[in-house]
């Protein structure tokens, strides 16, 4: 099991009203997994994948990624984890304005140590295989949308992480940039990545082949598709 | 486990980008800095060129030689107390000649200003002392044509001389002086030799004398006032034990009590070397204080402007945590973009302030040294300025929540 959360929940202290945003979700996410959360805004999916990303931990519950217990880590240990295990794609891609394409591919490795040398060959690799193989100086503000996002998957893949996160990543495209994306999920699911999507859109949701459905904190339907 | 080193080339990289896109922001900010180390290294470049200078022109004046003299060299505190000494006499200096046991040279000097004349050159307003024999060695003079006095000279009162290098080239040209006869005053002598060039310290020239037998000078020449007696010992480390015996034989032979103060001084060059020191200590200390203000204010610029880049990046450093950094990669980052911009300034305030230094020490006619220190000291403060500046923008960054920045606009 790659994923293993129990009685997860999260509350948030806004002065001195308590605001239950997870209120005791149990799920588990096996390898290889291609996974669509999806819910209105409020359900807390944002909240879920804050901690399933380790970007936050659980007020209360247990979240076991990869065999190891990461819902008490601090936020030096949880960086380690964001950097090792996981792969963000966002919404508004995320990319650093500066740097071209191949530094913020390579940015992940920096973190993680890895010589120059074999940072750039690695980020080269995870470009080609999004298709932007011959874009690699260009700064995100010269590219499309669309290239920003592959841009935006090949950070997220370069580490080869546990999982993939991906929060509405077509959200800022249109519908036809927004399924070439979706392709190329579906080719880094093929190759045996593990792909947790965030999204309100079904026909974004259709792709997946687990729909997990949440509602005020709770999950509401939980529905595998094969 | 983890390469620091690569990654501390990569923080100069991402600072190097950071920096580039805000050209006029970074230069503006840098200025501050830039001003303050061309201050220091400026005023520190020209006081290493004086240093040089100056503790080479008192290394001419002997360090194993004192000087017994009615005055001391540098006057600390009340002058008045020194108004009403007698002058040093021959006397005193026959006394010291004998019963000195720790000298191995000692030279009576006094001295008057004369017109020396040969044929048609005449020389104004020359020194002409009278001394003795020993003076070549008390005075670190030497003959470079010719000879010296002689014990004979002295004893006899011989109307012969020995000039200066300056005063032989003025009256001589080209002709050799030996054996020539000069008038000094109102009477003649014959040159017996002149003495080698030795230059100049602080400007004044050290060639332009006359110098004749002691007795002879009495016999003829008025209006000189005091003697300066000179001792030399060979041996440094005894040099202690000769003011000693100097102090207890002039005591002696002034009759002066126990409780009296000396009433006469015994001069040393390091005294001068002191003096310089203190002064010089002084404008140190007052240039650490003007650059030192400048450079804070710099640093409070840079400190305001990383805050605003701090706000302003909020988004960067919310996608730099996501993606695995640590506090202390985000921290180390902000610190280094500081240093950046602080040894910008730093490096052209070294280059700048070498070259104010030269200006100034050529006005004064001095050469200047590159020196490492001067780097160093320029380095020194632009880098701890850059860390001491960047470090609260750069902690308020490493603790940010990633999610709440990740969500910035």
């Amino acid at each position: 099991m790659l994923i293993e959360v129990t009685n997860l929940k999260k509350t948030y202290q806004l002065g001195d009203i308590e605001v239950p945003a997870v209120r005791g979700i149990d799920m588990s996410i096996e390898k290889n997994e291609y996974l669509a959360i999806m819910g209105p805004s409020g359900s807390g999916k944002s909240t879920l994948m804050n901690i399933i990303g380790c970007l936050d931990v659980p007020t209360e519950g247990s979240y076991i990624l990869d065999s190891k217990d990461v819902s008490k880590l601090n936020d030096d240990e949880l960086a380690e984890i964001r950097n090792r295990k996981i792969g963000f794609v966002f919404q508004t891609f995320n990319l650093l304005p500066r740097a071209d394409a191949l530094h913020n591919v390579e940015l992940p490795l920096i973190y993680s140590g890895l010589p120059r040398a074999k940072r750039k060959e690695m980020a080269e690799a995870a470009l080609d295989k999004v298709g932007l193989g011959d874009r690699m100086h260009h700064k995100p503000n010269e590219l499309s949308g669309g290239e920003r996002q592959r841009v935006a998957i090949a950070r997220a893949l370069v580490n080869n992480p546990a999982i993939i996160l991906a929060d509405e990543p077509t959200g800022n495209l249109d519908s036809n940039t927004g399924e070439e994306i979706m392709e190329i999920f579906e080719q880094i699911h093929a190759g045996g990545n593990t792909i947790i999507l965030i999204t309100h859109e079904e026909y974004i949701a259709n792709h997946s082949n687990r729909v997990v459905r949440l509602l005020d904190g709770l999950i509401q339907s939980d529905e595998n598709k094969q | 486990m983890f390469d620091r080193f690569s990654l501390l080339g990569e923080y100069f990289v991402m600072a190097w980008m950071a920096l580039k896109s805000h050209k006029m922001r970074s230069a503006l900010t840098t200025l501050g800095i830039l001003i303050g180390v061309t201050t220091i290294i400026t005023i520190f470049t020209t006081i290493q060129g004086m240093n040089e200078y100056v503790i080479g022109e008192l290394s001419n004046i002997g360090s194993s030689t004192v000087y017994v003299e009615k005055w001391p060299w540098v006057i600390r505190g009340d002058f008045w107390r020194y108004r009403n000494r007698k002058e040093v006499t021959y006397k005193e200096y026959e006394a010291l000649a004998k019963y000195s046991k720790t000298a191995d040279y000692i030279s009576p000097a006094v001295w008057a200003l004369r017109t020396v004349k040969y044929k048609n050159e005449v020389y104004e307003r020359v020194p002409v002392l009278g001394t003795n024999e020993q003076y070549k060695d008390t005075d670190n003079v030497a003959p470079a044509d010719g000879r010296f006095l002689t014990e004979m000279d002295v004893y006899r009162n011989h109307k012969v001389c020995v000039l200066g290098d300056e005063v032989a080239k003025n009256l001589f040209k080209d002709e050799s002086p030996i054996g020539k006869r000069v008038k000094v005053g109102s009477d003649k002598y014959r040159v017996i030799g002149v003495n080698e060039k030795q230059g100049q310290v602080f400007g004044q020239s050290m060639d332009n004398y006359v110098l004749v037998p002691y007795g002879t000078f009495r016999r003829v020449m008025s209006g000189h006032r005091g003697m300066r007696i000179s001792m030399t010992v060979s041996d440094v480390s005894k040099l202690e034990d000769m003011k000693d015996e100097i102090r207890g034989i002039m005591r002696k032979e002034r009759k002066i009590r126990p409780e009296e103060e000396d009433d006469f001084a015994i001069n040393q060059q390091d005294q001068l070397t002191q003096l310089y020191r203190d002064l010089t200590g002084t404008l140190f200390a007052i240039i650490f204080v003007i650059g030192g203000i400048s450079l804070l204010v710099g640093g409070i610029g840079i400190t305001n402007i990383m805050l605003v880049s701090v706000t302003e990046r909020t988004k960067e450093i919310g996608i730099r945590k996501a993606i695995g950094a640590r506090r202390r990669n985000i921290l180390s980052q902000f610190i280094i973009e500081s240093i950046a911009i602080a040894s910008i300034g730093g490096i052209i305030g070294i280059i700048l302030g070498y070259f104010g230094g030269s200006i100034v020490l050529s006005q004064m006619e001095l050469n200047t040294g590159v020196s490492l220190s001067v780097i160093m000291v320029g380095f020194g403060f632009s880098s701890f300025v850059g860390v001491a500046a960047g470090f609260y923008p750069a902690w308020k960054a490493a603790k940010m929540n990633p999610i709440d920045s990740l969500h910035f606009e």
